[in-house]
């Protein structure tokens, strides 16, 4: 039997039957009670070199260590007496000058791992670095305050662990369109539609129909909200500025998602460094130009806040091939309007005084940044999603 | 034996019965059923790739001269830990011994590892393979000296001048006791237990005598010059040790939920003499666990999904690569687990997204369902491949789906029979009418209907 047959008999069969169905299983939410404040959490994967994104320029262990890759002072946009920016975070220059920018040094946890899988477990489920949790921080925040599963969007077709709840997961999809189309497939679309209001009993087939539901009802939220919204502003054509324009789209619409993830990946430079960092630098300076041009002229751009983490930073020494292998410390980015304490947070990365690799030494734990987030800015209580109690920071 | 319960053993010992084969098992008792399939599970057929076109690079992967040939050679043996992936889900549909390979694939979540190197990775699976039904205090002390485990827990780094405590606190958290049953200071001691241990170019285990420990440790009460097999005998003394491999025993074979009373009684069992063969047998051979709590109550792994499609409609791949793919999107790639503890399964497996995909997977396998989504890039991907999926695939699957095989089999084989051979959780009766009202021509559609459903994910 042919596909569009099968439609057309199931299409027959259910006129027969059909039950009343729980299409939209949340009702009418509208995004002004789920409160303003956006997140933006982006992470550069592979592991990004802080040394060469914020440059200590001043610094002779920095040349000496990096005889081949070290940028050379000329190339570099001057921001602090000791710290510049690579020359293609332009924009993040124009940040920095008005004070929209808050760079967060030496950002790190203690016993360090350094197998991107591991760390990259560490960062999204803020654990320490000898617990293995199957939830991440962002799952455990929509778990307790937006429970459903568009407070949390991960831009990309599969979720990462750092969207998975203990009892709600977020959602993945970079596009709308094919996420409720996939859920308008005949067999899923059926089954939904033959269910009744009553409770399905077993547990696991109960919490199967559950998500099932929850999914679709989801799908079509975020469609029917996002549809007819376009932005407006240019963005360069990479994937990755795609993947913000969605992004500016849910924050611009009335979808209601709160926090929001993505993935640049490609920083894994062992090998030929400096040509690849810079160009993926321009293309994340690029996007976000773009990004918040968008936010600034929907005027959401004072309720959103953007942050951009690596699972580590890399060897302050290079290697024999032009690249530098797997470090530990490095820089974070926070992206605001009008920050409380913008510019260089705090203390340069101290290259004198490394760790037994030859990697930078933490000093800001980023669960601190985390508890920062929450508390201060998604307004919820940072200690019950992080299962601990972390001091706060001073940049919002 | 009823059917539904040679279904339920089959589910749980393997990854489902066809047809005919139900067909046959039905006249027999229990006990013949049960046994052999622990007859067919006593020999041990190795999993093994053609690697002799690689053989020269063998030993220059561990070593970290040529910082780009090395990438090279790298890149090469990851690319078979690939066909050996591919290798592996050929061998879950088409097993000498569903038992044993049920339990390797079991294993593999319990003493989880990845490495890239496909030499010390294969002889790591078969190791899994070899020990899957033996004593479990062996199969401890021959992991503990595989290279690749060496290597995923920085064994190597664990020396006496400066111990690295990374694999002997996993060995007591995730291998054999659990957290919160050792102290601190047991770590610290056990760990010393195994400074030293390596491995030589083939992989071989070996003792590098001036980095190990021969010291007085005092562990779990005890004070002696332990080495690593001692520390292991220890610990398997202690019966709590015996009650954590139980329960995970219990939780993938029987039910996500536990229930105390057979954890107990499978804690007694096992203690007596840690073997893993017996504790198997009395798990089949039990009453309780052809309970109807039991029946349909575990939500299949992405593999157990993918190998019991299979199973029923044989497909093969043009592009062997879309079977990382498939595993990807739902969460599951063989040999590639995403930390040390594993893959949390039941549950955990599901969200919207995989959920979609999984209910999905059976029209997108046999049905010419449209992919339309991306899997994620690798972390240590160079930015175009991490994004190049997005550009490069096809609309469809390429495949070989074998429908003659499925209509040989199947054609005697009634609705209500398919239904019944398919699904055996309880059925939801809205879904139920459902399928009642459904329209099909042909037995191929209604079989791909019925995996299409909820109640197809359980097992």
């Amino acid at each position: 039997m042919k596909r569009r047959d099968f439609i057309k008999q199931s299409a027959l069969a259910s006129s027969l039957a059909l039950v009343p169905n729980i299409l939209n299983a949340f009702g009418n939410l509208s995004s002004k009670t789920l409160g303003g404040k956006k997140l933006v959490l982006i992470q550069l994967a592979g592991g990004n070199d802080g040394l060469n994104t914020i440059v200590p320029y001043t610094s002779d262990i920095y040349y000496s260590s990096r005889p081949k890759i070290a940028i050379p002072k000329s190339d570099i946009l001057k921001a602090s007496r000791s710290l510049g920016f690579n020359k293609e975070l332009s924009i993040f220059k124009k940040l920095y000058d008005k004070g929209n920018l808050s760079i967060i040094n030496n950002v790190g946890y203690p016993y360090p791992n350094r197998s991107h899988f591991r760390s990259t477990d560490i960062w999204q489920t803020a654990s320490s670095s000898d617990a293995y949790l199957s939830s991440g921080w962002l799952g455990r925040y929509i778990d307790k305050y937006g429970k459903k599963p568009y407070s949390g969007i991960e831009l990309d077709d599969s979720l990462s662990l750092i969207m998975k709840g203990n009892t709600v997961n977020g959602i993945a999809t970079k596009n709308p369109a094919i996420l409720y189309r996939n859920m308008q497939t005949p067999y899923f679309k059926k089954v939904l539609e033959y269910q009744g209001e009553e409770n399905i009993s077993k547990d696991n087939l109960g919490f199967l129909y559950k998500t099932m539901q929850e999914a679709e009802s989801s799908a079509n939220h975020i469609f029917q909200n996002t549809k007819n919204v376009e932005s407006k502003v240019e963005y360069p054509k990479s994937p990755f500025a795609k993947q913000l324009k969605t992004t500016a789209e849910f924050i611009n619409s009335d979808v209601g998602s709160k926090v929001h993830f993505i993935s640049l990946g490609g920083f894994d430079t062992h090998t030929n460094q400096n040509a690849v960092q810079n160009k993926l630098l321009g293309i994340y300076s690029d996007a976000m130009d773009s990004f918040i041009k968008d936010l600034e002229q929907n005027d959401t751009f004072k309720d959103t806040l953007i942050v951009t983490f690596s699972e580590f930073g890399r060897r302050v020494k290079q290697n024999a091939a032009g690249g530098t292998d797997h470090g530990a410390a490095s820089n974070v980015f926070i992206i605001g309007k009008k920050l409380k304490k913008s510019g260089f947070y705090n203390e340069d990365p101290n290259l004198s005084d490394l760790d037994d690799n030859g990697d930078l030494k933490y000093s800001v734990d980023f669960r601190t940044i985390y508890a920062t987030i929450l508390n201060k800015w998604l307004g919820v209580n940072d200690e019950e999603i992080l299962d601990n109690s972390f001091s706060k920071l001073e940049f919002i | 034996m009823n059917a539904k319960h040679i279904q339920h053993l089959y589910l749980r010992a393997g990854f489902g019965i066809s047809y005919d084969e139900l067909s046959k098992l039905k006249s027999k008792s229990k006990k013949e059923i049960v046994a052999n399939i622990f007859s067919d599970s006593e020999k041990v057929n190795l999993l093994e790739l053609d690697l002799s076109e690689l053989n020269s690079l063998k030993s220059e992967l561990e070593q970290n001269k040529d910082k780009k040939k090395m990438m090279a050679i790298k890149k090469e043996s990851r690319n078979k830990v690939n066909d050996f992936n591919y290798d592996w889900i050929e061998r879950l549909n088409n097993p000498d011994s569903i038992l044993r390979e049920k339990l390797t694939l079991f294993w593999a979540n319990v003493f989880v590892c990845r490495d890239n190197n496909i030499w010390f990775l294969q002889r790591y699976n078969n190791v899994l393979r070899k020990n899957a039904l033996g004593n479990f205090g062996d199969f401890v002390k021959e992991i503990a000296k595989e290279p690749s485990m060496n290597k995923y827990l920085n064994n190597k780094q664990n020396v006496k001048q400066s111990p690295n405590e990374n694999f002997a606190r996993e060995l007591m958290e995730l291998f054999t006791l659990g957290i919160g049953n050792y102290s601190e200071s047991d770590i610290k001691e056990s760990a010393r237990a195994f400074t030293g241990w390596s491995f030589n170019r083939d992989g071989d285990f070996i003792i590098k005598k001036k980095k190990h420990d021969y010291g007085e440790k005092t562990f779990m009460g005890k004070t002696g010059n332990f080495d690593g097999d001692d520390i292991i005998d220890i610990i398997l003394e202690q019966k709590l040790s015996a009650r954590f491999i139980c329960t995970k025993i219990y939780t993938y074979f029987v039910n996500p939920k536990i229930n105390n009373k057979y954890v107990e009684e499978l804690t007694e069992v096992f203690y007596k003499d840690y073997n893993i063969n017996n504790l198997m047998l009395y798990i089949f051979n039990s009453d309780w666990f052809y309970d109807e709590e039991n029946i349909g109550a575990k939500i299949k792994s992405p593999i157990e999904l993918l190998v019991g499609i299979k199973n029923i409609v044989p497909v093969s791949f043009n592009k062997p690569k879309q079977q990382i793919y498939l595993q990807k999107m739902m969460g599951q790639i063989l040999l590639f687990p995403p930390n040390v503890a594993g893959w949390k399964g039941d549950k955990n497996w599901i969200d919207s997204n995989t959920l979609m995909f999984r209910l999905k997977l059976a029209s997108i396998l046999l049905n010419k369902g449209i992919i339309n989504l991306d899997e994620k890039g690798d972390l240590e991907d160079s930015y175009d491949n991490y994004y190049k999926s997005r550009y490069k695939r096809g609309k469809f699957l390429k495949l070989d789906i074998s429908w003659d095989e499925f209509d040989n089999q199947y054609s005697n084989a009634s609705p209500s029979e398919m239904k019944d051979l398919l699904l055996v959780s309880e059925i939801d009766k809205d879904t139920e009418a459902l399928l009642f009202n459904l329209k099909f021509d042909s037995k191929r559609d209604y079989c791909i209907q019925l995996m299409s459903i909820p109640e197809y994910q359980l097992c």
